[in-house]
């Protein structure tokens, strides 16, 4: 992966539903992790789910993030369902 | 020390361990998750777990350091299986080494509460007609914002 791109992932029921489990996108400067929500749910389909559907979770790098949390190229984004271990 | 594991564990093996935490070590509490037949679901015939790997050990690693900041917590074990399980199968394991009972009481539930909304695990309940993933619970959120 180079530094131009950001990776996103998809966990649980949001893969199954979209059926992928990463994408690689060209990162855009200013851009947050919203932005990127809204790109991919502009797909139409299962992806119009990921705005104004049921609460997606979001990470950035590994750690949670929000929808204005900034993302870059080289970044690791993953959305998700709430999450329901133990 | 935190293991996400398909395999499936000893609680005497992990108590026995839990004991050599050292001196001043009073109180060792335990919690121990099972899966059950009752869930969103009837008849449900087993689990799947799903998680995030790297993420999850993070997150787990962050409870227990946010246990050992507000209580006396000598050691902490936590446990997760992922993949498929069965009915009565042990899901999840938590088990703190402490001074005292009511800090490792404490630090015990704490983790556990904040695990089933923090830590990237999912569960989809399987059934003789069919699978579905576990919605979470307003009652674990609940259960949860109560130690903030």
């Amino acid at each position: 992966m180079t530094k131009e791109n950001i990776t996103v992932r998809f966990f649980a029921r949001l893969r199954e539903e979209l059926d992928t489990e990463e994408l690689t996108i060209p990162a855009k400067p200013g851009q947050t992790t919203g932005d990127l929500l809204a790109a991919l749910a502009g797909r139409g389909g299962p992806w119009a789910q990921l705005q104004g559907g049921q609460p997606v979770m979001i990470a950035v790098n590994q750690a949670m993030a929000k929808p204005s949390t900034p993302v870059h190229g080289g970044d690791e984004v993953a959305f998700f369902p709430p999450v329901t271990g133990g | 020390m935190i293991s996400i594991q398909a395999e499936d564990f000893d609680p005497a093996v992990e108590y026995a361990a839990l004991r050599d935490s050292g001196a001043g070590t009073g109180a060792i509490a335990i919690f121990s998750g099972l899966v059950r037949e009752s869930g969103d679901m009837k008849g449900v015939t087993g689990l799947y777990l799903e998680h995030y790997p790297g993420m999850t050990e993070q997150v787990i690693g962050e409870l227990i350091d946010e246990a050992s900041n507000r209580w006396d917590v000598r050691k902490a074990r936590v446990i997760h299986r992922v993949g498929r399980l069965g009915l009565q199968d042990q899901i999840v394991f938590v088990g703190i080494c402490s001074a005292h009972r009511g800090d490792a009481f404490a630090a015990c539930q704490y983790i556990m509460d904040a695990l089933k909304t923090s830590a990237p695990f999912w569960k989809k309940e399987l059934t003789e007609s069919g699978e579905h993933w576990v919605e979470q619970k307003a009652s674990d959120v609940a259960r949860s914002k109560n130690w903030e």
